[in-house]
């Protein structure tokens, strides 16, 4: 539970500089208000942003932000059952980024996958919005995330949470494997293509294969 | 901003896209039946996305190299969590570790 807090601080913190860059950009204050909780990815948000300020047509910018959230496809694909049944699913599916994915597949069954991820995505929900609203209000200062290492949190927080899953040595070649496409395609390809690009490192763990490098 | 209406109404594609993104991986599941090969399979496929946003994350900015720090501080912490240091330990090492690198001067 702390934990989850300290995530959300992080991405209170993140949303901080959004909003600050949001209202630097030339948006006004509710943008940043309005597309943070609406849309609830950061790294889309920016790219957006970032499109549209440099002058370009806001639907490519739609459809960059939805090819680095493609991702959110196959997080629910491995975690169905958290979301909830129902009418539960519509938030329990706007709860879904980067943080309650990890901080649920963490989690060792079901009840504590569910609340884990549920607690996490309220927290997100709470604080990435939070943020953007402070830091457009905010201004300057809040805008270089690198201050105080802070733009090494994102990462260390999502690697902390992985490294149990990683212990298993199958596990841990797909996810080297995996890293190492998304580096090698980052200079090529359009920002959320490379990281879609690491699943081909999954057939490391295709079943059979174990067995076929064994004899 | 230049035209409004365009905007919002990008902001808006991108808000229910995503949005469908994150429905239907659930809604999938429900309707069709994976057999546990699958399963495993997908489970894995959601570690391997995370991992590559770590890689890409920690070592990127834009189509280019991020600078020492922030890699560094990120090894740092996956060093502490590997050895089983507490989360709060784990990402505060890391902030730490890049925020005095780019003090001594490292990119």
């Amino acid at each position: 539970m702390r934990d989850i807090a300290l995530a959300c601080l992080a991405v209170w913190i993140t949303g901080l500089s959004y909003g600050a860059i949001a209202v630097a950009s030339g948006f006004p204050a509710w943008f940043p208000a309005a597309q943070s909780a609406l849309v609830v990815a950061g790294a889309s948000e920016f790219l957006f942003i970032g499109i549209v300020a440099a002058g370009g047509n806001p639907l490519a910018a739609a459809l960059a932000g939805l090819l680095v959230n493609a991702r959110h496809l196959p997080y629910g694909l491995a975690l169905p059952d958290v979301t909830g049944r129902g009418w539960r699913r519509v938030p329990g599916s706007h709860m879904m980024n980067d943080e309650s994915v990890v901080f649920a597949l963490a989690q060792d069954d079901l009840p504590a996958q569910r609340s884990a991820y549920w607690a996490c995505g309220v927290g997100v929900l709470i604080c990435w919005p939070g943020g953007a609203v402070l830091g457009a209000l905010g201004g300057e200062f809040l805008r270089d995330t690198s201050a105080f290492g802070l733009d090494a949190t994102f990462p260390a927080v999502i690697l902390a949470l992985i490294v149990p899953a990683l212990r298993d040595r199958t596990a841990a070649l797909a996810a080297v494997i995996g890293a190492v496409i998304a580096l090698a395609a980052t200079p090529f390809l359009p920002p959320g293509l490379p990281v879609l690009l690491a699943l081909a490192a999954v057939v490391v763990v295709l079943p059979g294969r174990a067995e076929a490098r064994a004899q | 901003m230049k035209d409004t209406t365009l905007v919002v109404a990008g902001m808006l594609a991108l808000s229910a896209g995503t949005f469908a993104f994150r429905f239907s991986g659930p809604a999938l599941r429900q309707r069709i039946t994976f057999p546990p090969g699958a399963e495993r399979l997908l489970q894995a496929a959601a570690v391997v996305l995370l991992a590559a946003l770590v890689a890409t994350t920690a070592l990127a900015k834009g189509h280019g190299f991020a600078g020492f720090a922030r890699p560094a501080g990120v090894l740092v912490g996956g060093v502490l969590a590997w050895r089983k240091a507490p989360f709060l330990v784990v990402v505060l090492a890391a902030a730490a570790t890049t925020a005095v690198l780019r003090l001594l001067g490292v990119p």
